[in-house]
């Protein structure tokens, strides 16, 4: 068995895209990697901290550090922004030499966004997966600009069967989401994702996938209500689809 | 976060209106694929060792400007040049008005300056009777239009060109071109005028250069040479934070500031400026000032976490990468910086009670971060004045609403049995119509289909799953 992986589904795809949560399992799980969940995990803070709620963040990231600190291995993340939020951003609620810092920095090196993970740990490019059709993919800000992933995800792709992969002008562009953004300037949030959405009708894909549900979540929002003739889908549905 | 109705519907109007957003989407579009070709790694290789030089030189030019401000000072003077120090717009006004007093000037002209088209110097002059002409052409526009500047390197980015060839016709009475080449010429034809008629030149600067005493001034038109050497006097009005340390830091500015703003290697004029016509010389004034502008900066300068907001050398790369500014445009932003940079320096500034909005109009998408020729941490800085806004428990600019809604979600999060049990009773009423008619939900229902929670979670997948294994 190569390792232990504990999943955090993040809070958006455990109450709205668990079949994402589920595909990632049955990924990493075809891997022959030991798969657990722990019931106890929540959220990671990031609405609150994004707000500028640092007591109310802090109180949440204590909560995930307290649920994880014994996981052994790694820690597997269905999204960019979470995973972004762990590993760069929890340091900044805990005061330098406070025993919650500490943890932070022990934990963070074992969280691991999906793609990274099967890319740089499990060091996989093809998971035999096979899924018909033309896509295109959505370059999620956190884990682009953050997490600097932008190789793995294509990689992934370009090596299932039957897909063939397009890319959209406006790849990098932002779907408009950023949390509480999306409600706080609903106008502008959904503007950008039309913008989005035109670049993603132009490549002539019929599917746009990402590593990260609230965009999905953001953009599946838009196109149901343009009605565009297009669907979102999580990298991690792909890869478990044979 | 407050924001006012007449700020909100301002923003949705502009987000709706199609012929701004082709003009500001197309035109940034061009900026940035210009600037995304020079910067590129085949084009130059050193860009991200040069934009870490340009952050470390900021850095240290700010921690000990008080140094380099002197040393500005003593060689500028040593050329015959003058210092002036100004608190804020009303004392650089003050100083202006007394000059043109003195020497009898009343008609004055201006190169393209954001540091006073922050402190509306336009305006205070006209107020006492002192004709001020803009000559850099997109500002001259947009002066003759009564407009204000919609982007910080393209002030008239959302005026096409019939929107200029009307504008011309109207304030000029020449006949309608809307061919800008002819726009140009007609700009060019009654500017020349001014240059020649007017007793001072202001300019803003991009770099002032301490060990030189010189300032520096890029542009594209040579309207700014011609400010700063045909009238008798000029006054160069730069923000304090616009000090380096050496001549040879500009090897690198210069080499980032062209790129960044305009996609151009270098700009077409580079100006290097240091005090006034000596014996012997054929052209320069006769009198050379520098008017050092503090007007919030050195509040800024005390704050440690938000100091690198100073390093900005107004390029505009943050404007054109951002999808928010791209959608709301430059009008909507309060202040003259408009953009990323704007949503950090304005509230500084002005306090964050003033406009307690600007920080949260961002998706924290970071494309200004990773465009900053200086590497000024935008987002964190966002971040960091959101949580002055949410802490602000005077209750000026924070919500209380908002804040019991966090302290609930805090208080959920840490409680995972209840967590479940909320988001099982929120699945199983999510259908019912009428739910997404008010709150949040409403607020994302306007543009976007609100999304509904699974029949089942995650967390209860896995545990029938579980189940059936045993």
């Amino acid at each position: 068995m190569p390792g232990r992986v504990s999943l955090f589904v993040t809070c958006v795809v455990d109450q709205v895209f668990p079949r994402a949560g589920m595909a990632m399992a049955e990924v990493i799980g075809g891997l022959g990697y030991e798969v657990e969940f722990r019931e106890a995990q929540t959220c990671c803070g990031q609405p609150a901290f994004n707000s500028g709620y640092h007591k109310e963040a802090a109180e949440v990231a204590e909560h995930f550090i307290r649920t994880f600190r014994d996981a052994t291995d790694y820690i597997v993340v269905p999204s960019g922004s979470c995973t972004s939020m762990i590993t760069h951003h929890f340091r900044d609620l805990f005061p330098p030499g406070s025993s919650l810092r500490e943890e932070t920095e022990y934990l963070a090196p074992r969280v691991f966004e999906f793609t990274q993970f099967l890319t740089q740990v499990a060091k996989v490019e093809d998971v035999g997966a096979r899924w018909d059709g033309v896509v295109t993919y959505h370059d999620s800000c956190h884990a682009l600009r953050e997490l600097k992933i932008k190789d793995a995800p294509r990689l992934l792709l370009r090596n299932v069967k039957g897909l063939e992969l397009r890319e959209m002008g406006a790849a990098e562009e932002c779907c408009g989401f950023g949390g509480t953004f999306s409600i706080k300037f609903p106008e502008v949030s959904g503007g950008m994702a039309r913008t989005k959405i035109e670049s993603i009708l132009a490549t002539g894909a019929s599917t746009v996938v990402s590593i990260d549900s609230s965009c999905l979540m953001q953009l599946q929002g838009a196109i149901d209500r343009v009605k565009a003739p297009l669907r979102t889908v999580h990298l991690a549905e792909i890869l478990a689809s044979r | 976060m407050l924001i006012k109705i007449e700020q909100e519907q301002s923003i949705r109007k502009t987000v709706a209106d199609p012929k701004i957003q082709k003009a500001v989407y197309s035109a940034t579009a061009r900026l940035k694929e210009k600037r995304s070709e020079v910067v590129s790694p085949e084009a130059l290789p050193e860009y991200q060792e040069l934009r870490e030089q340009a952050h470390r030189i900021k850095r240290h030019a700010m921690e000990n400007l008080d140094y380099y401000l002197e040393q500005f000072e003593k060689n500028l003077t040593a050329h015959g040049g003058k210092l002036i120090y100004a608190r804020d717009g009303n004392e650089v006004a003050d100083f202006i008005l007394n000059l043109a007093k003195e020497r009898g000037v009343n008609m004055l002209v201006k190169s393209k300056s954001m540091t006073t088209e922050e402190i509306h110097l336009n305006e205070r002059l006209e107020h006492h009777k002192l004709e001020t002409v803009e000559t850099d052409l997109g500002e001259y526009i947009i002066q003759l239009a009564g407009d204000r500047p919609y982007h910080i390197v393209a002030p008239a980015v959302h005026m096409t060109r019939q929107d200029v060839g009307e504008v011309l016709t109207r304030t000029l009475h020449v006949e309608r071109s809307d061919v800008p080449e002819e726009q140009a010429k007609i700009a060019r034809v009654t500017l020349r005028e001014k240059f020649l008629a007017a007793g001072i030149g202001i300019s803003g600067a991009n770099f002032l250069v301490a060990d030189s005493g010189a300032v520096t001034i890029v542009e594209n038109e040579g309207n700014a040479r011609l400010c700063t050497t045909a009238p008798k006097i000029h006054i160069a009005v730069a923000g304090m934070e616009k000090i380096i340390p050496r001549a040879q830091d500009l090897a690198v500015f210069l080499k980032l500031l062209g790129r960044s703003g305009t996609g151009q290697l270098l700009t077409v004029y580079t100006s290097f400026l240091s005090g006034p016509r000596r014996a012997g010389e054929v052209d320069g004034p006769e009198e050379f000032y520098v008017v050092l502008m503090d007007n919030g900066r050195t509040k800024l300068l005390a704050d440690a976490e938000k100091r690198e907001s100073l390093f900005c050398i107004r390029c505009g790369a943050c404007l054109n990468a951002c999808p928010v500014y791209r959608k709301i445009g430059g009008h909507n932003y309060p202040g003259a910086y408009s953009g990323p940079i704007g949503a950090i320096i304005t509230p500084q500034y002005a306090g964050v009670a003033k406009d307690p909005w600007l920080p949260f109009a961002s998706s924290l998408c970071g494309a200004c971060a990773e465009v900053c020729p200086v590497k000024i941490d935008i987002p964190k800085i966002l971040l960091s004045l959101r949580r002055e806004v949410a802490e602000d428990n005077a209750g000026e600019a924070g919500s209380p609403m908002e804040r019991t809604a966090f302290r609930m979600f805090a208080w959920v999060m840490r409680r995972p049995k209840l967590y479940a049990l909320g988001a099982r009773i929120a699945g199983k009423f999510a259908g019912l119509p009428g739910l997404t008619s008010f709150g949040p939900a409403a607020k994302w229902g306007s543009t976007r289909e609100v999304p509904r929670p699974a029949a089942k979670s995650f967390r209860d997948q896995w545990r029938d799953r579980r189940k059936g294994a045993r």
